[in-house]
């Protein structure tokens, strides 16, 4: 309990320090409801973004069956493992793409096209297998990390197209909220240095404030680059005017992309050369552990080329660098050690976004600053309701929409902790022979969303937003504990054998559901600020997220 | 917003008229496109009039359209 008691004064010459028309009051409009229509939108992809910084240990710990990786394999091995079952499996594939395992992989990654006669089937296959054997792993069918980490930037249930052009607009809208913001709020930097605790809406402003400061180089960083990773969809219409030949075409993928192009099979069948040696050349060019992809067209076919794919280790770039070789006889065709300017910048601003380049400090603190994003947009959300609930005519009946934005702020916020926590229950409590089972999951993803709406509407708007927290709190506090009872691989045992990918994952669980708890402790004692002593004033929302509300 | 995005598309297709090598161009028009895009929001939002704001974004599209043109 923090005091109330002198809310009353400020109250009255708290509204946002805007005085007078100009740049800075219309700023204020555009930032509010820029801000707000999206916001919930953009809470989601901040968070699951957030997450997705460990997407790869959550990958692995949502596949139990996979042992822990003690050391990385050797990797031109793996990849001559893994070509060869390719060639054996999908034979006639016009492309197919792997990603070797590294530090923070057990496992392969491989896609491909699917051979053009298969009609009828979906064009591309995906699937994980064991650098050890080669063979698709038989780990329990998922998405694991990925579905938080390809909701960040599409969606689900709905088409990838409309998925991505939707986060391209909610991006847009927070590149404007974020400029729109630093306008509105002059003395930012003095503001930063203010906290007040314990009154109401300037302690939310505060908060919003400081967080948004705080990570400001980051947030901004991270909206522009976002949109810089789909550019080429949002603004696809420089390259309609100028490019306009296949060889064009090549030329600009080649600066955007490892992936080479399929070009025509020759139809003359020849054995794919030594895929190991091509990636030994590679290892010797660039290092041993930095050799990521291999991507091969038209394996078994005369026209076959291979390019070996450098890793982002000691470059902060995404921008490709690879060997081509000639599939049939594994000789070197070029080596493609630069991109031009416009394209470099390009692959350090994707590079920055994946944040794929550090090692695990700079991934905390890629979690963390991004976990500080999550609470700006949180925070803001809030503040939205907090300011307009003091200027209700009747606080215990609002309006519609104040009602709407209050109800779905409570879903967005607390409804997503939960149901992020049920994905990874259903992981692990779902049968494993459940047919389309990595799909279930995520219905119960959705499912238990859907459900915290509901609740969110039925309930009292303090209590809902208490009881989701500590609904969200529950659930991961015991997922350890479900998690040692369903695998065979329960926290201690991976303490003991220094597994810190699962060892992490379950204690970050619990650090989670403390925060949750403390959240909810907070939103139950705050007691409702007093405009005046005749009429009490209800301010439901969570105080506590002033810190840290990044889980 | 939708003025914006015109100016937006404008600009990223008019870097082609820039002396540099075709992707290269096409690479730093999609990556200036949205510098451009919140500017021109900005804009519109912080004069008085929508009047004034379809001539602010008039203005700036004009020597967008006439090097766009050129490469169209």
């Amino acid at each position: 309990m923090v005091g109330v008691v002198t809310e009353t004064r400020l109250d009255r010459d708290d509204a946002p320090r805007l005085t007078g028309p100009g740049i800075r009051q219309s700023m204020s409009g555009l930032h509010t409801w820029a801000g707000l229509l999206l916001g919930w939108v953009l809470y989601a992809m901040f968070l699951t973004g957030t997450v997705s910084y460990f997407k790869d240990e959550l990958s692995q710990w949502t596949r139990p069956e996979l042992p822990h990786q003690v050391a990385v394999p050797d990797r031109a091995a793996v990849a001559q493992r893994v070509a060869d079952e390719l060639t054996r499996t999908v034979p006639g594939s016009p492309q197919w793409s792997m990603r070797l395992p590294d530090a923070r992989n057990n496992s392969v990654y491989a896609f491909w096209r699917a051979a053009p006669q298969a009609a009828g089937r979906r064009g591309f296959g995906e699937g994980r297998f064991d650098p050890a054997t080669g063979r698709q792993v038989a780990a329990r069918d998922t998405l694991g990390g990925d579905f938080f980490y390809r909701f960040h930037f599409q969606f689900h249930y709905m088409s990838v197209f409309w998925g991505r052009l939707l986060a391209g607009a909610a991006a847009m809208f927070m590149l404007v909220a974020i400029l729109s913001g630093v306008i509105t709020h002059k003395k930012i930097f003095v503001d930063f240095f203010t906290f007040r605790w314990g009154k109401g809406q300037r302690s939310w402003l505060d908060a919003h404030n400081a967080l948004s400061v705080f990570g400001l180089p980051f947030h901004l960083m991270i909206t522009y680059t976002g949109l810089v990773t789909l550019m080429a969809m949002y603004v696809p219409w420089g390259e309609q005017a100028a490019i306009k030949t296949p060889a064009e075409r090549q030329e600009l993928s080649a600066q955007l992309s490892a992936f080479i192009q399929p070009g025509k099979p020759s139809g003359e069948a020849a054995p794919l050369a030594s895929v190991a040696d091509m990636v030994r050349q590679a290892q010797q060019r660039w290092g041993r552990d930095n050799v990521a992809q291999v991507t091969v067209t038209h394996a078994g076919d005369a026209a076959a080329r291979v390019a070996v794919a450098r890793g982002e280790a000691g470059r902060v770039s995404m921008s490709p660098q690879y060997m081509e070789f000639e599939g049939a006889t594994g000789r070197l065709v070029d080596a493609h050690e630069g991109v031009g300017a416009a394209a470099e910048t390009r692959g350090v601003l994707y590079a920055l976004h994946l944040g794929r380049f550090g090692d695990i400090v700079t991934r905390w603190l890629y979690f963390l600053v991004s976990g500080a994003g999550t609470a700006m947009v949180g925070t803001g959300l809030v503040l939205w309701t907090v300011k307009r609930r003091r200027h209700l005519a009747d606080p215990d009946r609002p309006h519609f929409g104040f009602y709407i934005v209050e109800r779905l702020n409570i879903a967005a916020i607390a409804g997503l902790s939960v149901a992020m926590t049920v994905f990874l229950w259903a992981n692990r409590l779902l049968p494993l022979g459940l047919a389309g089972r990595a799909d279930w999951e995520i219905h119960a993803f959705f499912a238990a969303w859907g459900l915290t709406l509901l609740h969110a509407v039925l309930r009292p708007a303090r209590k809902a937003w208490v009881e989701q927290l500590w609904a969200a709190c529950a659930l991961l506090a015991l997922l350890p504990v479900v998690s040692a009872v369903t695998t065979q691989r329960p926290l201690w045992q991976s303490l003991y054998a220094g597994d810190w990918v699962f060892a992490g994952i379950e204690l970050m669980l619990w650090a989670l559901a403390a925060l949750h708890a403390v959240l909810a402790i907070r939103t139950a004692r705050h007691r409702p600020a007093m405009r005046s002593a005749r009429r009490p004033v209800r301010d439901p929302a969570r105080r506590a997220a002033l810190g840290e509300a990044g889980a | 917003m939708v003025g914006g995005y015109a100016v937006a598309a404008l600009g990223s297709v008019a870097v082609l008229a820039l002396p540099m090598a075709k992707p290269q161009a096409v690479i730093a028009g999609m990556l200036a496109s949205f510098a451009i895009y919140a500017g021109a929001v900005i804009w519109v939002f912080a004069v008085r009039s929508a009047t004034r704001a379809w001539a602010g974004l008039a203005v700036a599209a004009a020597p967008l359209l006439l090097a766009a043109w050129s490469v169209w």
